[in-house]
């Protein structure tokens, strides 16, 4: 019981990291762009929130962590929304290609991060690694008394305020996208941008809202993951890369509805996590269990589109950019 | 709100002159290093023009960093030169980084199994044939999808990487030398069976002379067979290709085959002709960066040698300055991501032109 | 009520390049009436209709809403003046539901309040006739449901003028009734409604008044109390223009395709082609007429392998006439029809998007139905690099090389590239669609004279046109399509203008059997 405890909040605080990822990912799909971007955008988010903390309490004679959340929080979002920009300002003015434009930004997104997560403590004239204690024990904090209450206390009140920010965050899309006007207006562009431009709507502004805000929502995953995932410090190990790709494969899986996504990022968690709590694995078949999430993707991919279900198809113009002929 | 004439008219070129779309793209490339320098600045406050300098001692500064820098061009460029097929018939294989990795798996299992039994040259024989095969498995299934049931390969394609990624890390672990290093070390270190043979005491000439061969020979393979017709008809019309009696779906399994082989067959020169180890960094990453390449070389794979070296070269003098400046490596992705922001950035005004209207309505014009 | 017109257009000229779409066209629309608006394809209909609604801005000419002269830039501007069209392809979001479509782009509170949506949606249903059920996903829609929710969008928008472009093209004739049903109660409600329309018997059975357009040229207007059948079909077609098109006899012709019972039915099973008899000669020029969409598309396609034909369908080719051999074409794909040694040229009506590669150089298109001759694994550049030099010197194809994507030659180019390239393949087979569309004069002969030559020499040439005239001066006899029916196989020589006319709008039953 308690190992199934252990399981699960470990799958929820990994969930929670490609949770965010592919939100804003929903969100910038169903505006028709594919933003292959999203691991870059994690590493942005996540670098930046870092940094905005480190600084503060390098300068800071009394850090306060609550002050150190706030500012790390605003500049990761502000930094995952630059790289948002950057996408959408090729994509949609300047027509680039989608796929190629968005691993660019997952190639400079990674390389900014890790080369500042790298040096930072150099640059600033310190040694050894970054680590920003307390900003993160604030991210971490959650109320003792409720997480206290047990087994299930322990598994529903045990996280810091990010992995239920999440939740909120996953259902105010799902409210947003099927009942909200501008939600409708933003699927009819990812769906028919030529039908939406006729019936009034802006698709330009359309999509680049949809993928700075997209951008932002991604970001907060690499903010999670470098605050409570990894407590605070910054590994050039490429995971942030490796959990990004999973953000994406999550938005297929949960055939672009929010809501959907948050059971699916935490079976994605339990599958990651599985191998951990079956007896006699070996290292090997270890790494073999992490491939779970992709194959349970593809297999979700081939079955949407066999079935031709209308309902769990990719946005219709995802991947095209649109322009209205001059005629 | 729509004008009828609305102030910036966008139109699609009728196609510029070859040279002046190589001064834009040269002005773009110009325009990054600057943005570059600035960065550098910034970080170093040291004279770009040293940093510059710096970096050209990184990659070509002795004769052994210079075949470094050929070592690792002629990989992306062979990772490149097999995403061209693909990307002309306009089907995105984002798929390299796996089909490269299960050719060097391959390979790996070849020289690791048969290392005592065979000669050197029938490793190499069997390890690039096993290496083909694993490519060919990994570029065939999306495409059979995608013919049949039109599923769409750009996700396909990626989600199949992680899972290359992942068998990669469990033959790591299986095949890992010595126990507990968590690597598979160096294969065959004492013997080097089925390493690529120095030639002319070169010993990466083999890398070129195989990459340059597969460089060429796809270069004829797509501008004078019969194959590389029907790609490009593919690619720009299914319409087309139906009426002219093309069948589509053979055409895109075949192409696909064709394009994992070569994958498959960078990951056997990545395995035996340099590291003679296999890791997930056996690709790291440059499955991602073709695509870059092969994209903006628009399928010419004379094109790509030049794009591969540029990247290759920003990857080499990025890491000389980042170790002379006690930065980290990743410097070199920085500079890499802002030089291709700017190229592509830069085609548009190669495939458009933009005019800016003097008179109209006075109604503003949208965003 | 002050002003009497809902719509006046005066001198409305549009160009599009070199073809004047509209020429100084003049219309007007009553409060509270229907309006048919009649020409062939191609007299400029829709081109105006579209300028109402905001698509096109006209080059010259006034329009007037309710007596005030309005510009009317955008669709935007076009709704804000109660203006609603109601376009042949529908402008509807597949994945979201019939309230989610009427509501979209419109201004309102930040959530779409579906009951009130819906309670609108059926207010306007219970006060027109329509039936729309508003959760209803577009995927879900017939054709006809499709079109119903479109023109409930036009009035939920607030539209007081309704355009519908052909509405009747895509429906079954209940439907139809239903349609015009509903059309009826809105004019009684006050809308003022125009209906594009080919078809004279739904013009006389709708509409109060008629407007005819002709090559974008305005020719009349009558109150359709007044009009009959033939009148308007006078309008519509005018008077014959002599051409001085060559016409020789045919020789000797010799039975070399014959169609029969050809079905062809689409995607969604609407069928498309109906049971098609039909003989084609060599050494004679076979018109097809008809109204654009009445199965011309599908059967080229059909007999070019490119259709999926309902079985039961067939078509034997008979190389050496009517007791040779005969090949089945039904069932193959274009590439074993062509190693069967079936010379099959088409030139089909997507000539960019179907006949030839865009972005090809001459050359490169020139190898499009060849390039797979010989054992060699290369493509042969030898011989279509002679073949478009050829064609260019011949064809005086304008051109800076043979070297150059088609895309960048001007239309008539395009097509005598396309053409040529059919033509030096030595066909026994010669299929036309629209050959000389949006062709100048001088091009269009050129056409012409290349089909009489393939003609003289003993090909079989199908011509699929849409000018009557051309039909009637070119062709040995024309075949008659009519919504995918087979209407009638007229003399070319003795048939008048007004005979193929009534067989394309549906006016005549009695079917003539195949042969001239």
């Amino acid at each position: 019981m308690t190992q199934l405890i252990s399981l699960l909040t470990s799958a929820i605080v990994f969930g929670t990291v490609i949770l965010y990822g592919s939100l804003g990912e929903i969100l910038t799909e169903k505006s028709g762009n594919l933003n292959l971007g999203v691991p870059g955008i994690m590493y942005l988010g996540g670098i930046a929130g870092l940094a905005a903390a480190f600084f503060y309490e390098m300068h800071a004679a009394e850090p306060v962590g609550a002050v150190g959340l706030v500012l790390s929080f605003l500049a990761a979002i502000l930094a995952s929304m630059l790289g948002g920009l950057i996408y959408a300002f090729l994509t949609i003015t300047l027509r680039a290609n989608q796929n190629v434009t968005g691993l660019t930004l997952t190639i400079f997104g990674a390389g900014l991060a890790n080369l500042f997560g790298g040096s930072l403590n150099a640059l600033a004239g310190g040694v050894g690694q970054i680590s920003v204690a307390v900003t993160s024990r604030a991210y971490r904090a959650y109320i003792p008394a409720l997480a206290g209450l047990g087994l299930p206390g322990q598994l529903l009140f045990s996280f810091g305020f990010m992995a239920y920010l999440a939740i909120v965050i996953a259902l105010i899309a799902n409210w947003f996208l099927n009942r909200s006007r501008v939600g409708l207006n933003l699927r009819a562009v990812g769906e028919d941008p030529a039908t939406a431009d006729a019936a009034g709507i802006n698709v330009t502004r359309y999509k680049y809202l949809a993928t700075c805000v997209g951008a932002g929502i991604s970001g907060l995953g690499g903010l999670y993951y470098a605050m409570d995932y990894i407590k605070g410090t910054w590994s050039t190990d490429g995971t942030i890369e490796a959990l990004g790709w999973l953000a994406v494969a999550l938005v297929i899986f949960a055939t672009w509805k929010p809501a959907r996504a948050i059971w699916s990022a935490y079976l994605f968690g339990v599958l990651y996590w599985a191998y951990n709590y079956i007896a006699g694995l070996s290292r090997a078949s270890i790494e073999l269990f992490k491939m779970l999430p992709y194959v349970v993707t593809i297999i979700v991919l081939v079955a949407v589109s066999m079935r031709r279900s209308r309902e769990a198809q990719p946005p219709k113009s995802l991947g095209l950019s649109y322009f209205r002929e001059e005629r | 709100m729509n004008n009828h004439e609305p102030l910036i008219h966008i139109a699609k070129r009728d196609g510029m002159v070859w040279w002046r779309a190589w001064l834009v793209r040269l002005a773009a490339a110009i325009a990054a290093l600057l943005v570059c320098a600035l960065f550098i600045y910034g970080l170093t406050k040291l004279n770009p023009v040293k940093v510059y300098a710096a970096m050209w001692q990184g990659a070509f500064g002795s004769a052994r960093r210079s075949w470094i820098t050929v070592r690792d061009a002629t990989i992306l460029l062979c990772i490149g030169v097999g995403l061209a097929p693909a990307f002309m018939m306009r089907f995105w294989n984002v798929g390299a980084e796996g089909q490269v990795l299960m050719g060097g798996c391959a390979t790996a299992a070849v020289l690791i199994y048969a290392g005592r039994a065979l000669s050197t040259p029938m490793l190499l024989l069997i390890g690039g044939a096993a290496s083909i095969a694993a490519g060919v498995l990994w570029g065939v299934i999306p495409a059979i999808f995608k013919a049949r049931w039109n599923t769409n390969e750009t996700l396909f394609t990626l989600m199949m990487n992680y899972i290359a990624i992942q068998i990669t890390c469990f033959l790591v672990a299986k095949w890992e030398n010595p126990k507990g290093s968590n690597s598979v070390g160096i294969i065959n270190q004492q013997t080097q069976a089925g390493w690529f043979p120095a030639i002319f005491g070169q010993q990466y000439m083999m890398n070129v002379i195989i990459v340059l061969a597969l460089t060429v020979g796809m270069y004829l393979y797509l501008k004078y067979t019969k194959h590389g017709y029907e790609i490009s008809v593919v690619g720009e019309s299914e319409n087309t290709a139906r009426y002219a009696g093309i069948s589509v779906k053979r055409v895109i399994i075949r192409t696909m085959a064709l394009s994992g082989a070569v994958c498959g067959l960078s990951g056997f020169v990545a395995v035996a002709g340099a590291s003679h180890t296999i890791s997930t960094s056996t690709a790291g990453g440059r499955g991602f960066t073709a695509i870059i390449v092969a994209w903006m070389a628009k399928f010419n794979t004379f094109v790509m040698i030049l794009i591969a070296f540029l990247l290759v070269f920003l990857e080499k003098g990025a890491i000389q300055i980042a170790s002379q400046f006690k930065l980290n490596d990743y410097a070199s992705e920085v500079v890499t991501g802002i030089i291709l922001f700017f190229l592509l950035g830069s085609e548009f005004f190669i495939q458009y032109t933009v005019h800016f209207r003097s008179h109209g309505h006075k109604k503003e014009v949208q965003a | 009520m002050a002003e009497e017109f809902a719509v006046r257009m005066v001198d409305i000229t549009k160009t599009f390049g070199q073809v004047k779409a509209n020429h100084k066209v003049y219309l007007e629309l009553k409060k509270g009436e229907i309006l048919s608006l009649l020409g062939e394809n191609g007299s400029g209909k829709t081109t105006l209709m579209n300028m109402l609604s905001g698509i096109y801005f006209p080059d010259e000419g006034q329009i007037y809403i309710d007596g005030r002269e309005v510009t009317i830039a955008s669709p935007h501007d076009a709704y804000k003046l109660g203006i609603g069209m109601v376009h042949q392809h529908f402008k509807l979001v597949d994945v979201l539901t019939a309230a989610e479509n009427i509501e979209l782009g419109l201004p309102g509170g930040a959530v779409v309040d579906r009951k009130a949506v819906g309670r609108k949606v059926r207010e306007i249903c219970d006060r027109y006739g329509f039936s729309v059920d508003p959760d209803k996903k577009v995927y879900d829609m017939s054709v006809s449901e499709k079109q119903t929710l479109e023109i409930v969008k036009t009035l939920y928008r607030g539209a007081n003028i309704l355009i519908l472009d052909e509405p009747t093209a895509v429906l079954t004739p209940q439907e139809t009734e239903k349609l015009f049903a509903v059309m009826r109660n809105m004019r009684n409600d006050g809308k003022s409604i125009i209906i594009i329309t080919h078809k004279l018997n739904e013009v006389l059975a709708i509409s109060d008044r008629v407007t005819v357009l002709r090559k974008g040229e305005y020719i009349g207007d009558m109150d359709t109390a007044k009009a009959d059948a033939r009148a308007l079909t006078d309008m519509m077609v005018g008077r014959t223009v002599t051409l001085n098109i060559q016409r020789d006899e045919p020789v000797q012709p010799q039975r070399r395709l014959e169609i029969r019972n050809l079905t062809v039915k689409d995607a969604e099973g609407v069928v498309r082609l109906d049971d098609v008899n039909l003989d084609v000669y060599a050494g004679e020029i076979l018109g097809i007429a008809g109204i654009s969409g009445c199965g011309q598309k599908e059967l080229l396609e059909a007999i070019a392998g490119l259709q999926p034909t309902v079985s039961g369908s067939s078509v034997k080719y008979r190389p050496t006439g009517p007791d040779g051999p005969a090949e089945e074409l039904v069932g193959q794909d274009p590439r074993s029809i062509a190693e069967k040694g079936v010379r099959l040229a088409f030139v089909p009506e997507d000539r960019l998007g179907m006949g030839l590669v865009a972005s090809m150089t001459l050359v490169g298109n020139m190898m499009l139905k060849e390039y797979r001759s010989g054992k060699s694994p290369l493509v042969d550049r030898k011989h279509p690099h002679d073949m478009a030099q050829q064609i260019v010197q011949e064809l005086e194809v304008v051109t800076p090389s043979i070297d150059t994507p088609v895309r960048k030659l001007s239309g008539g180019n395009v097509q005598k590239v396309l053409v040529g390239r059919e033509i030096a393949m030595t066909p026994s087979v010669l299929m036309t669609a629209y050959a000389v569309r949006g062709l100048d004069i001088n091009t269009s002969y050129t056409i012409y004279n290349l089909l009489n030559e393939q003609k003289r020499r003993g090909v079989a040439v199908i011509y699929v046109g849409e000018d009557l005239d051309v039909l009637l001066q070119l062709c040995d006899r024309i075949a008659v399509l009519c919504g995918g029916r087979l209407n009638g196989v007229l003399d070319g020589r003795t048939a008048t203008k007004e005979e193929v006319g009534y067989h394309m709008t549906a006016l005549q039953n009695d079917r003539k059997e195949a042969g001239a």
